[in-house]
């Protein structure tokens, strides 16, 4: 995990790696489990029986459980995996953009309607944390 | 010997798949983005392609992370719209050319693309919202198609450099194609995906439509240059999924050097999306 990426100062953003995949491995293919509708159908009647299925971290489990979408990349997930699980819920991505920046799915829809989030000032971790007074750290 | 029509770059948006099935396309906010493609579908009605080459990229459907092929070509008759946990996308069943797959395998690995062959996938959204957006609502799709499915979910996605000269090798096939339909056989070569988006994260929803317009730009004046932009660039620049676009360069390199621009579009938003279409043809 030592080795340093170009990539690792862009801020909020978790690019999926070897590094997280290795991570994350059990985690997304509980995600990709969920392409099939007998497999959430018995996710849906009992979802702590259906995980003790898939031997994750008690983190992942946990995140799982609690919908925590920012956790669930900070713990390997990669979102086109954990969006599967926000597809069950009935959640949009914006509902999901907002939870994992912190504003409600509508702020988020709104902001993207108002032309998205600029570049200007999220290129750069250093940058970022100067304007926004969030570190925005991504491991 | 075969003709190519034209490269179509696309984004390959699932909410637009959404509005186009569930009927939403004169609501307010869809509108807009589906008034701009008209000029494009009423290209692809003119020109029709007998077969699609489909660059796109699969979406946890009929890969994971169990099997990650960086290149894969689809040889099958016909492919099944995937099950992304949704249930299965309501369109029709994707029907392949195996004949002319199969040729691009054996022209393509002999050429040393080392592609690996898949008989058996669902197709998701990558790939069939980009035959939404130009064909719309049609009982059957118009043409056969070949998919090609390029790994960009597990970094590193191949290089941009990489991505062109597939589209060179491809061509070279697409060439020496003397199959039982070759004679007249019109063909047309997505790429799809991008443009500058991010899903992930609290950068989510970073859009950067200079970017997208400086790309498009590179894409057809220089696309030799601009193959060698870092990962790092557009993953900064455009957005963690919008590396996507590297597989654009792919359609690009079926096309000649020297190309014409048909049509560009781009729209913010679709969903968390700059949404961008852009048709190309060799020069005349």
């Amino acid at each position: 995990m030592a080795t340093a990426r170009d990539y690792d100062d862009i801020p909020g953003t978790y690019v999926f790696d070897g590094r997280r995949s290795q991570q994350g491995y059990r985690l997304n293919m509980f995600c990709m489990s969920l392409n099939d509708e007998a497999n959430r159908e018995r996710f849906r009647t009992d979802e702590a029986a259906y995980l003790d299925g898939f031997d994750l971290t008690p983190q992942q489990r946990r995140a799982v459980l609690e919908r925590d979408w920012l956790g669930l990349l900070q713990l390997g997930g990669n979102i086109y995996y954990t969006f599967k699980l926000a597809i069950l819920d009935g959640l949009s991505m914006q509902d999901v953009g907002g939870a994992m920046s912190g504003v409600t799915g509508a702020e988020f829809n709104q902001m993207m309607i108002d032309g998205g989030r600029s570049i200007e000032g999220n290129r750069r971790i250093d940058e970022s944390a100067a304007t926004h007074g969030s570190s925005g750290h991504t491991s | 010997m075969t003709t190519v029509v034209g490269g179509i770059g696309t984004s390959h948006v699932p909410a637009v798949g959404a509005a186009i099935d569930n009927g939403k396309q004169e609501e307010p906010y869809w509108r807009p983005y589906f008034d701009k493609i008209r000029p494009a579908r009423e290209w692809m009605a003119a020109e029709q392609p007998d077969v699609c080459i489909i660059v796109y990229n699969d979406h946890a459907s009929a890969f994971s992370l169990r099997l990650i092929p960086t290149f894969a070509l689809g040889v099958a008759a016909e492919f099944q719209p995937a099950d992304e946990g949704y249930g299965r996308r309501q369109v029709p069943v994707v029907q392949g050319h195996p004949e002319l797959a199969w040729h691009l395998a054996e022209s393509l690995i002999g050429d040393e693309f080392d592609i690996t062959i898949v008989n058996e996938m669902d197709v998701d959204h990558g790939l069939t919202v980009p035959l939404s957006v130009m064909y719309g609502e049609p009982e059957a799709w118009p043409c056969q198609v070949i998919p090609i499915c390029v790994n960009v979910i597990q970094y590193p996605p191949p290089s941009g450099k990489r991505c062109l000269s597939l589209g060179r090798a491809i061509r070279r096939a697409l060439d020496s194609y003397e199959g039982s339909d070759a004679e007249g056989l019109r063909v047309a070569v997505f790429g799809t995906g991008g443009m500058s988006h991010q899903l992930q994260g609290e950068r989510a929803g970073l859009v950067n439509p200079a970017f997208d317009t400086a790309f498009m730009d590179d894409l057809i004046a220089e696309p030799d240059a601009g193959s060698l932009r870092p990962h790092t660039d557009y993953i900064r620049e455009a957005g963690s999924e919008g590396i996507e676009l590297v597989m654009w360069l792919v359609m690009r390199g079926v096309l000649d050097d020297q190309v014409d621009e048909v049509f560009r579009m781009n729209h913010v938003p679709t969903s968390n999306t700059s949404n961008g279409l852009l048709i190309l043809q060799n020069a005349r």
